[in-house]
């Protein structure tokens, strides 16, 4: 009963953890390049609006998934235009992209669903795939937390990509360059805005990613609460996560724990409120910053505007 | 020639062109799915000013708005991003809630005090991003965003306590009449309210709606912020940090404390904003499923009255009659209504980008 209990958290924390882990993916490579997107949130609201809506139309969640991205990406373009080559204030811009996401989500939503500002759930079979389905025995301890959906490990191969991406390849190094110092890294030869654009788009369409895991792997439909906040959570996260791959990763595992844990208390039959319950996650990243972080260190360049000289 | 120039650089000629803009994309969008966007523009026009209760509805709208964006503005010129004003909100309206309830007092008495209690709830939960920030170099971005869900899930906790909850609802009791704000609440349905108001057709109208005195609270507000930031040595010292932190501290300021005050102040407006629509529209604070979006659309106000107390108060109007103009077209048109955000999204962006607008202004003379 306990391992039963132990299993169902985790996979509870798994399956919460993945949506965070794209987006806070996505807030770090931005971050790293000097970029600092805070149309995250945005950016997902519209991702999980397409990748339902796509899934939907095309019977696939794959090719909804996808298209999440894609689109995840023009907003990140947007973003990239905006704070690159017309040196917006980025937070500026990206509070432009919180409103433009949902605006243009909704907007879509109802002139494709018949004026719903929902999408009709994809059936279970149109969903993204489950791999392991069947390879453990049905509601054992390892069926409970691994039998997931592919968005889930994919996350996680994505985290090790990104990782290997920033700190393994020369491409990350220069990402990392003009996020420390853009000035000097131009007389190096790297173009900055080249460097920034790649960067700032891909965490567009890491965003994507991660509203469309939210609504065609956790749900099966776009609706307007789905994505609230999460965004926001997932940008705290690589903040917590001092703007590296990993530390996002188990940073958004944290609440995604905490999540598990709010799911779970009920039915133990223990008497705890679930709204003090629910706000244990950020009462809790309030306390660990002060105690184990202390000052988090960003990117030099985060949030600088560069312009060529 | 110069002074031509001054001119076009000035915010306020960027804000315009910015406000064109947007209203321009979003009529191109209207047009793309299939709306008349000239149509669209007089719903909400007319949505706004053809009748006084319109207007007062409009008013009604932009209140909470105009003080939330006073907030992030107070924070953004003293160099700190109050993303939480969306929490300080929530704490000022269970505040107001509660002691516009459970305290009974004379309405001169009682108003300014529930008024206070909610300036000090979001006082308190600003300062604690501020406290985190100048001690232990915590972002106040994040910290902001970690409170604004604690807010929510206290707030929440608070409504559906039983001793709180108003029976077969998940809303607290609605404030006392001695607590509220709107004008002439109760007189107005009397019978002499009701022959007055047929007397007077224009001010009878704007009765029909919940007009209250937050709005001239907010300008009230404004109108010390801006005491506050010109002419005290305490504006001086806030705006000297968010300029230049390490110069500040080097002319002798003492900046943590001075990081505690700026979120306290900024946190403080923001909880009055909450105690205002408390007091003056809902009379009542509810559970939330999730956040209503005023500390957000505070942002955004703050960003398009360039932080200025004044240009919040005509930004927070603009939204409002925005939101409230908004909301007829659907019925009318059929168009949907997160065109607004759209249209408020697009203006913020180009607010974003100065340097756009100017290369458009350079390539017309180049034209010409």
């Amino acid at each position: 009963m306990i391992l039963q209990s132990i299993a169902f958290i985790l996979g509870t924390t798994l399956m919460y953890a993945t949506p965070l882990i794209y987006t806070s993916l996505g807030g770090t490579i931005s971050e790293n390049s000097g970029v600092v997107n805070i149309g995250l949130e945005g950016i997902m609201f519209m991702g999980a609006f397409i990748g339902a809506a796509v899934g939907f139309y095309t019977h696939s969640g794959w090719i909804g998934f996808l298209a999440a991205g894609v689109v995840g990406g023009l907003f990140g373009l947007l973003h990239a235009v905006a704070c690159i080559t017309f040196t917006a204030d980025q937070v500026v811009s990206g509070i432009a992209i919180n409103f433009l996401g949902p605006g243009f989500a909704l907007l879509l939503c109802r002139l494709t669903f018949d004026g719903a500002a929902m999408t009709v759930p994809l059936p279970l079979d149109e969903k993204i795939s489950r791999p392991l389905n069947g390879l453990f025995e049905q509601n054992s301890f390892f069926d409970m937390i691994f039998n997931r959906y592919s968005t889930v490990y994919l996350a996680f191969i994505l985290v090790f990509l990104m990782w290997f991406l920033l700190y393994k390849t020369r491409l990350g190094l220069r990402i990392r360059a003009v996020g420390e110092h853009p000035e000097a890294a131009a007389t190096l030869g790297i173009n900055v805005y080249k460097i920034r654009y790649f960067s700032v788009i891909m965490s567009g369409v890491l965003s994507g990613f991660g509203g469309a895991a939210m609504s065609i792997a956790i749900v099966s439909q776009f609706r307007v609460t789905l994505i609230s906040g999460q965004g926001f959570i997932a940008l705290a996260a690589m903040i917590f996560g001092r703007w590296k791959p990993q530390g996002a990763m188990w940073a958004c595992l944290l609440f995604g724990l905490a999540n598990g844990i709010v799911i779970f208390m009920p039915r133990t039959g223990l008497d705890i409120s679930s709204q003090l319950l629910s706000m244990l996650p950020y009462v809790l990243t309030l306390i660990l910053l002060v105690v184990f972080v202390g000052k988090a260190i960003a990117p030099s360049a985060d949030g600088e505007i560069y312009e060529k000289h | 020639m110069s002074e031509k120039k001054k001119l076009t650089d000035s915010p306020v000629w960027i804000t315009m062109i910015s406000i064109s803009f947007g209203l321009i994309f979003g009529a191109i969008i209207l047009l793309i799915i299939g709306y008349n966007p000239l149509t669209a523009f007089t719903v909400i026009l007319k949505g706004i000013f053809s009748k006084p209760k319109y207007i007062s509805w409009t008013v009604i709208y932009a209140t909470p708005i105009i003080l939330t964006g006073l907030s992030v503005a107070f924070a953004f010129k003293t160099g700190l991003f109050n993303i939480g004003a969306e929490g300080q909100y929530i704490v000022g309206a269970i505040t107001a809630a509660l002691a516009g309830y459970f305290i009974s007092l004379p309405p001169i008495l009682h108003i300014p005090l529930v008024l206070i209690l909610s300036i000090g709830a979001g006082a308190f939960w600003g300062s604690i991003s501020g406290y985190l920030k100048a001690k232990y170099e915590v972002n106040e971005v994040i910290s902001t965003i970690m409170l604004n869900w604690v807010a929510l899930y206290l707030n929440n906790f608070i409504v559906l306590h039983d001793k709180v909850k108003r029976e077969g609802s998940e809303a607290t009791n609605k404030v006392l009449d001695s607590a509220q704000l709107i004008f002439a609440n109760t007189w107005k349905t009397s019978e002499a309210g009701i022959s007055w108001r047929k007397v007077h057709p224009f001010f009878g109208d704007i009765l029909r709606t919940p007009a209250n005195g937050g709005f001239l609270i907010a300008v009230g507000a404004a109108i010390v912020v801006l005491i506050i930031l010109n002419k005290t040595t305490l504006g001086y010292s806030l705006k000297a940090v968010g300029i230049n932190r390490e110069a500040a501290e080097f002319g002798g300021i003492n900046v943590p404390s001075n990081i505690v005050s700026a979120m306290a102040i900024s946190g403080g407006l923001a909880g009055l904003a909450g105690a205002v629509q408390v007091l003056g529209f809902t009379r009542e604070a509810s559970a939330l499923a999730a956040s209503e979006g005023y500390g957000f659309e505070g942002i955004t106000v703050a960003l398009i009255g360039a932080n200025n107390p004044i240009g919040c108060v005509l930004a927070g109007l603009l939204y409002g009659a925005m939101k409230y103009g908004g909301s007829k077209i659907q019925p009318a048109i059929g168009a949907p209504y997160e065109i607004i955000s759209i249209i408020m999204g697009m203006i913020v962006l180009f607010i974003s980008m100065p340097k756009l607008i100017k290369t458009l202004k350079l390539k017309k003379k180049e034209d010409k």
